[in-house]
């Protein structure tokens, strides 16, 4: 028997490896520069916006693991946020400001409800499975619009940030950020490690073949249902954060709108590499932070953009760094 | 006669009008290649999924290894050690061929609930997959994309998939299909390397290959099992030489 040597495909592989290494170290080191450099401009209010950034980003990265690991287009991933900023404001107006309590609340009322859901989508595939995890996102927005008594339709202020055993760690700006910061740099080492793992490698199998994949052995539903609820564990995470960031909860973060803006995040970056996610959140929220100081009719321009980007560079933004390289090399 | 590794009693199948599987009764014995040959739509590849669990008979009873499989999925089939090649290859072409065969390995060995840890880098899933690709010819093609394999290879990683389940059953279906008349004399000497240390029910249109490798041939028509026995009673037999070797062997 020969040793498992690598031939040429190997080596290839290994070539471009320095990319897909570095630049997702440049990209958090990005963040973790960016309040240097916002110290001379509008700090409160950048440091805010990149904040809201990396909150999206990590509910991005939890739907990349499904659309492109996975190939389950979930439609609804917006009721996960909803749902963990709800978890904070709750426990909050009934005086629980404390996130050892509303942190764990957060993360498994929006894995439980994954789960719960994604046992009923998951029977589905398709188009029915993105109609399916809208409506159940619909569902959601519309139950959080009837909480009355937390503000219904207007949503719920938060008196104060999550505190942790007394200390009060989101009160300040800076010490805030870098805490999300290091959300999205463990989401991203997580989903890293996910997706290579035997489970990644069943459930990116799944992807590639769902019928070669049960005659092997594997309850197919099974994986997709662990990575569904690992995905709204991470829609949690990111509805605690935004809660706190902007010291508000709002039916209007479960809409399906929020929910297509995530679907628009993954693919303007590049699906299924993870920090296309993340450099698609980036792009989404400051082309449309930048075009809408520029005019109010700020859509109208912003559509016709993010068509032409799928159109162009398939494969998103990534794709087409990609292919410049290769124009500029070959 | 050992006892039998798999039996099917009075499988009866139909899609709306049309049978396809009609009161089929056999046995595949221990140790034994059995083949399953017949005309085009004669109902074998049907056959085949009824008995790996893809598709559900409408009457009629499948044991597998001493236990009623009947209402069992494909996947509880497959943990109990049926393996399957299919007709049209199917494998992961993404993946490259060394994973695509630890797959199988991994689907046999502990949880795939494990959430850390590489997966492509851990040996005791990699040694039996090369061992597997090692013995259809594929060990030096471990690291090539399978999409990127010829259609031979790829028809021989499928049988390497199998192999790695360790089996108590080999289903093959049309494992030849396809294949250019050096690539079948390559996988023919690969399945009679396998003959004995698997019971192999092989369904197959290639009557060189049948009739080299089977102990038992069952032959398949409209959905019946026509005539049963060794090869050489069934090329004897004057009803198959009328209903489907006549026209195959001329």
């Amino acid at each position: 028997m020969t040793a498992p040597s690598a031939p040429a495909p190997a080596l290839r592989y290994r070539a471009s490896m320095p990319v897909r290494e570095l630049l997702p170290i440049a990209i958090f080191l990005g963040f973790a520069l960016f309040p240097l450099a916002a110290a001379f401009g509008a700090e409160t209010y950048l440091l805010d916006l990149f904040m809201r950034v990396m909150i999206f980003a990590i509910a991005a990265l939890g739907l990349d693991l499904l659309v492109g690991y996975g190939a389950l287009v979930s439609f609804g991933h917006a009721a996960f946020i909803g749902i963990g900023a709800y978890a904070v404001g709750i426990l909050a107006a009934h005086g629980i400001a404390d996130m050892s309590i509303s942190l764990p609340v957060a993360l498994i009322a929006a894995t439980l409800f994954a789960y719960l859901t994604g046992a009923i989508c998951l029977r589905t595939s398709g188009v029915y499975f993105i109609m399916i995890t809208l409506a159940f996102g619909q569902m959601a927005y519309f139950f959080a619009s009837s909480l009355a008594p937390y503000g219904g339709d207007d949503g719920l202020t938060l008196h104060a940030r999550s505190t942790l055993f007394g200390l009060s760690p989101f009160k300040h700006e800076r010490l805030f950020y870098y805490i999300v910061l290091a959300c999205l740099i463990g989401c991203y080492c997580l989903c890293r490690a996910l997706v290579v793992s035997r489970f990644g490698r069943v459930f990116r199998g799944i992807r590639e073949n769902a019928t070669r994949m049960a005659t092997l052995g594997f309850e197919i539903r099974r994986y997709q249902l662990a990575a569904y609820a690992i995905s709204g564990a991470l829609g949690g995470l990111a509805g605690f954060l935004l809660a706190n960031a902007t010291d508000f909860v709002s039916p209007a973060y479960m809409s399906w709108q929020r929910s297509g803006e995530l679907i628009i995040m993954i693919i303007l970056g590049g699906l299924g590499t993870l920090h296309g996610a993340i450099i698609g959140a980036l792009a989404y929220m400051l082309l449309g932070e930048w075009l809408s100081g520029l005019t109010e009719n700020w859509h109208m321009i912003f559509g016709p953009l993010l068509v032409l980007i799928v159109l162009l560079a398939r494969g998103g933004l990534l794709g087409l760094a990609a292919q410049l390289r290769s124009r500029i090399r070959g | 006669m050992a006892e039998a590794v798999l039996r099917l009693e009075s499988l009866h199948k139909s899609f709306g009008g049309l049978t396809v599987t009609s009161n089929v009764t056999f046995e595949v014995a221990a140790g034994e290649l059995h083949a399953v040959i017949g005309p085009n739509g004669a109902g074998k590849t049907t056959l085949i999924n009824q008995i790996s669990g893809l598709i559900a008979p409408d009457s009629g009873r499948i044991f597998f290894a001493g236990r009623d499989v009947t209402d069992l999925s494909a996947p509880a089939r497959a943990a109990l050690g049926l393996a399957r090649s299919f007709q049209i290859t199917s494998i992961l072409p993404g993946f490259s061929a060394i994973e695509n065969v630890a797959l199988a390995v991994q689907a046999r060995t502990g949880s795939s609930f494990r959430f850390f840890g590489r997966a492509s880098g851990e040996e005791a899933l990699n040694m039996p997959a090369l061992a597997a690709l090692d013995e259809v010819g594929l060990a030096a093609r471990a690291n090539v994309l399978a999409g990127h394999l010829s259609h031979g290879e790829k028809r021989a990683l499928e049988l390497a998939i199998a192999l790695a389940m360790e089996p108590k059953l080999l289903l093959l279906d049309e494992p030849m299909a396809g294949a250019g008349r050096e690539e079948s004399q390559h996988l023919i000497a690969a399945l009679s390397r396998l003959k004995g240390r698997f019971p192999i029910l092989l369904v197959e249109h290639d009557m060189t290959a049948v009739f080299a490798l089977a102990d038992r041939i069952s032959v398949l028509i409209y959905g019946q099992i026509l005539t049963c026995g060794t090869p050489e009673a069934v090329r004897a037999d004057p009803q198959v030489i009328a209903a489907y070797l006549g026209e195959e062997m001329e």
